[in-house]
């Protein structure tokens, strides 16, 4: 048997390494397990085709914690951010579509093509916007109270939130309530009147959630989506340079340059536990490491029941487990071209294309694309977020030619000819997602290299997100704060003693956060763990 | 990206300094030239020509146009007379300023709104059942403001306005050659000037015919750097510098009243429901928390500082709009307000502020302390509170009757 370790990290996404940097930082022996030859989970750049890099999974980054970037000084351990400042949204039928830019007038007065009003309330939007989100910060960066408890910690952090929702006033309460309960598109109704517009705002709200915009408790999603644009400066959503690796790498460099080792290409089989307490991990080899604990940076289903075992659990905790919502509602389709892909020809320049591109020419399509996906379908016609990241960082392809990353929803996991036979309909689902391009971009048949189609079962046996869940189980309410991910063990701890999770499936959530790792750990160092 | 008015063929030959800003999603000339003072003294001494195009323009009209305006402004724009012109602000339900801008009244049914922000979203909340219609000529509108003393003569040189009767605040039709345009003798520079408001189309014929019938009288294009040290002088307050929007503002601290912004002047309180008024009939009643008021910046004060340091004074070239702290006059670490924009005043050689402060503070003639900033050491010195208006030529509102 080899050295005990005080922690062992399995799984080297970038809350597993987080995680890891902390521990580290605060003195400790690390370990982290990674699967996979290549660290970054989730948050990973592949040089999938020769000369092309892939974001393969999640493509872009804003609501990083910038606190976690001056901890843990990923900085100088390559953390880059190179923002966007356009949103454009295609529209068929050779309208220019409607672009959104970091310049307020701008941006009016290509709303005001579709509402003069919207145009106007836009602002007024961004505003309502800002205060909730000032909120959400305050519910983010603390690991959930417990409502259950009279420990008075747990009091006084309830009070703390409380206070900060006394603090809002009766006007932004009541807009609190609004956001918690109601669905997107209703949401936005408050404000605007162009189903245009409204299209792309609204799809913030269903963003790995197998719901639509009109399904109640998604406009949650949305807020959680517009803290983004509001950490610091309006256009603060960015690609991280050399790909959304580049994040992870940042995390990993941090975490090696403070005394953490990691490992690559280490499968592990399960957590080792020994009269209710975890004791170390055995690899799939056979191999055992022991360690004072283990952080599970997996999602929760894959905790419990993978690395925990039904054996270990009691039957309660089990079927909560298993009714906890994954559910995966979508795909990625990564194209390496030849040439830029237009999506406006009557626009001057490339500028409008440097942001994001989401195929959404109003809310309807979105939700008759969620229509289909009820019945087991994916959409003929999905929402796709796209990002062309080479053509603001020309490192990740070949000159003059490009990257295309696409975001597709929806692809429900649960396909009605079964899930695993996925494989077989990916070349299908990919020729959705290029016909559908193909509607803006009429040449992109010719422009297309290569493709790689990333489906909902990809996700799960490549990068072990159970159901191909992106965030590690929906951001419904329901799987929220001191509910996430399960009640009575929303503090990062397991009912194993010793075993603790890190991952987007804990408080408090996904997006690339990298809150889940930080308070994770800063719990771990709290309690006196280790 | 900012979009060019239809002026700029023109302004854009004329501005050798490449000095352009924002102003509402168009380019604008900040300066002319690396010195602009001449720019600012034209204002005073002769004539300056401004692109004030960006100024958001609306056409409201119906037969309920009047009740419309009246509802929805502080002031009872009902009673405006034809082709007369009135300076207003309007205000959300707890009476917290929203714009202010100029309303003139081109018809029985007819009125012409400007607004410093985006106003349509807005107005039109209050359309209602109301027979009104609201048009943003925002984009089809372009105007020139001709603003000092020798503007009237430049005009009646290129129009067939009546401009020897034409009264402050009043408007008049009026021809050129091969166009046509309105005229409102309105400004913000508080001095004798006009704004010329015409058609896009028709943007060139009139720059050119001002500007050659401006050659004899030292016509000179102005920025908006001159034109913000004039607007101080003036006392005239302006949206997102020395107020917030309360449709912008994110803390009730960051709203005003009208009363609070020396506006209460614009607010007609007994008559039909408007919006604001039960919030300001209470505060009329009892008394307003803050004041807009002018400083006038002990001079003799700041040269001995700098004395100290054996340095002449100096102020900053042109005009500033940072928040500058404004101290009790007894205790200068009390803060009482605070100034929000301010320049060396070149016509009265003084050096001035426009300030928010405490209402117990803003009798005219009482001392405070002011904030400044010598050789990287925080100071205080002695300042005058006073009316915000400093400088109110005659000539501003003065006609010549029956010179002809």
């Amino acid at each position: 048997m080899s050295k005990k370790y005080d922690a062992i990290i399995i799984g080297g996404g970038h809350n597993g390494l987080i995680n890891a940097a902390y521990l580290a930082k605060a003195g400790k022996s690390v370990l982290v397990l990674e699967k996979r030859h290549v660290l970054g989970g989730a948050a990973v750049s592949e040089e999938i085709y020769p000369g092309f890099t892939f974001s393969v999974a999640s493509y872009v980054v804003s609501l990083f914690r910038p606190h976690i970037i001056r901890e843990l000084n990923l900085a100088e351990h390559g953390y880059s951010i190179i923002p966007m400042d356009a949103s454009f949204q295609p529209l068929p039928d050779g309208d220019i579509g409607l672009c959104r830019w970091g310049d307020a007038s701008r941006s009016r007065r290509e709303i005001a093509r579709f509402s003069k009003k919207d145009s106007e309330v836009y602002g007024e939007f961004s505003k309502i916007m800002t205060h909730m989100a000032k909120l959400a910060k305050q519910v983010i960066d603390h690991p959930a109270p417990d409502v259950a408890s009279i420990n008075p910690k747990e009091l006084a952090a309830l009070l703390r939130m409380g206070k900060v929702f006394k603090n809002l006033g009766p006007e932004l309460l009541q807009m609190n309530t609004k956001l918690l309960t109601m669905s997107s598109a209703d949401f936005l109704d408050l404000w605007f009147e162009s189903e245009v517009l409204k299209g792309p705002m609204s799809v913030s709200g269903i963003i790995g959630t197998f719901l639509g915009v009109r399904s109640p408790g998604t406009a949650y999603v949305l807020l959680h989506h517009y803290m983004g644009e509001l950490d610091g400066a309006f256009r603060s959503w960015g690609f991280s340079k050399g790909g959304t690796g580049g994040v992870s790498m940042a995390c990993a460099n941090a975490a090696r340059s403070f005394g953490a080792e990691i490992r690559t290409n280490v499968d592990v089989s399960c957590v080792k536990i020994k009269n209710g307490k975890a004791t170390g991990v055995v690899l799939a080899n056979g191999d055992e490491i022991e360690s004072k604990i283990v952080v599970s940076n997996l999602d929760p289903n894959r905790t419990y029941l993978k690395m925990i075992g039904e054996n270990n659990l009691s039957p309660e905790v089990t079927s909560e487990i298993k009714r906890f919502k994954l559910r995966g509602s979508s795909g990625k389709v990564n194209f390496a071209l030849s040439g830029v892909p237009n999506f406006c020809r009557k626009r001057e320049g490339l500028e409008f294309m440097k942001g994001d591109i989401a195929i959404v020419p109003n809310v309807d399509y979105v939700e008759k694309a969620y229509d289909q996906a009820k019945y087991g379908e994916f959409s003929e016609r999905p929402y796709i977020n796209i990002v062309v990241p080479s053509l603001t960082d020309p490192t990740l392809a070949p000159p003059g030619k490009h990257v295309m990353s696409c975001f597709v929803q929806y692809a429900p996991f649960n396909i009605k000819e079964g899930a695993e036979n996925w494989p077989k309909l990916a070349d299908k689902f990919g020729d959705a997602v290029q016909n559908t391009i193909k509607e803006y971009v009429p040449d992109i048949d010719s422009l297309v290299e290569h493709r790689q189609v990333v489906t909902p079962w990809d996700l799960q046996e490549r990068f072990g997100l159970t159901e191909g869940n992106i965030f590690q189980g929906e951001l419904t309410l329901e799987q929220l704060l001191f509910q996430r991910p399960i009640s009575g063990y929303a503090k990062y701890k397991t009912p194993i003693d010793n075993l603790w999770m890190s991952g987007s499936g804990t408080h408090p959530g996904g997006g690339i956060m990298g809150s889940g790792g930080e308070l994770s750990a800063k719990s771990i160092l709290n309690e006196k763990a280790i | 990206m900012p979009i060019q008015t239809p002026f700029h063929p023109r302004t854009s030959e004329h501005n050798k300094n490449l000095s352009w800003k924002d102003w509402g999603g168009y380019f604008a000339a900040n300066s002319y030239d690396v010195v602009n003072d001449f720019e600012y003294y034209a204002f005073r001494h002769s004539a300056g020509l401004v692109d004030i195009t960006p100024l958001f323009k609306y056409k409201v009209t119906g037969k309920d146009a009047s009740l419309f305006l009246s509802r929805l402004i502080v002031k009872d724009i009902s009673k405006l007379k034809l082709n007369q012109a009135t300076y207003c602000c309007w205000c959300d339900d707890r009476g917290m300023v929203i714009d202010d801008g100029t309303v003139m009244r081109f018809g029985e049914h007819e009125y012409f709104v400007t607004a410093a922000d985006p106003s349509y979203s807005w107005f039109s909340r209050f359309v209602k059942k109301l027979d009104v219609q609201i048009e943003d000529i925002t984009d089809s509108i372009c105007a020139l403001a001709l603003q000092g003393p020798t503007s009237r003569e430049i005009l009646k040189l290129m129009c067939d306005a009546d401009l020897d009767n034409l009264k402050f605040f009043w408007t008049t039709r009026a021809k050129g050659d091969g166009f046509e345009f309105k005229i409102s003798r309105t400004g913000y520079t508080g001095d004798l000037g006009y704004e010329l408001w015409i058609k896009n189309e028709d943007a060139l014929k009139l720059f050119d015919a001002v500007w050659n019938a401006g050659k004899n009288f030292n016509i000179r294009m102005s920025g908006i750097a001159a034109l913000d040290i004039a607007r101080i002088e003036a006392g005239l307050v302006m949206n997102g510098v020395d107020y917030h929007s309360s449709l912008h503002a994110l803390i009730p601290e960051q709203m005003s009243t009208p009363y609070e912004l020396g506006l209460g002047w614009t607010v007609n309180l007994d008559r039909e429901p408007f919006m604001g008024q039960r919030a300001l009939r209470a505060e009329k009643k009892n008394g307003s928390r803050w004041a807009t008021v002018g400083l006038d910046i002990n001079w003799p004060d700041l040269e001995e500082l700098y004395n100290k340091h054996g340095l002449p004074p100096r102020t900053a070239a042109g005009a500033w709009r940072q928040s500058i702290p404004v101290y009790h006059p007894q205790h200068t670490t009390k803060q009482i307000g605070y100034a929000t924009s301010g320049t060396w005043s070149p016509i009265l050689k003084k050096n001035i502020a426009l300030a928010t402060i405490e209402i117990a503070y803003a009798e005219p003639g009482t001392e405070v302390n002011f904030e400044v900033m010598v050789m990287h050491h925080r100071k205080t010195v002695r300042a005058i509170v006073g009316k915000p208006q400093f400088y109110n030529p005659e000539r501003k509102r003065s006609i010549l009757k029956n010179k002809r």
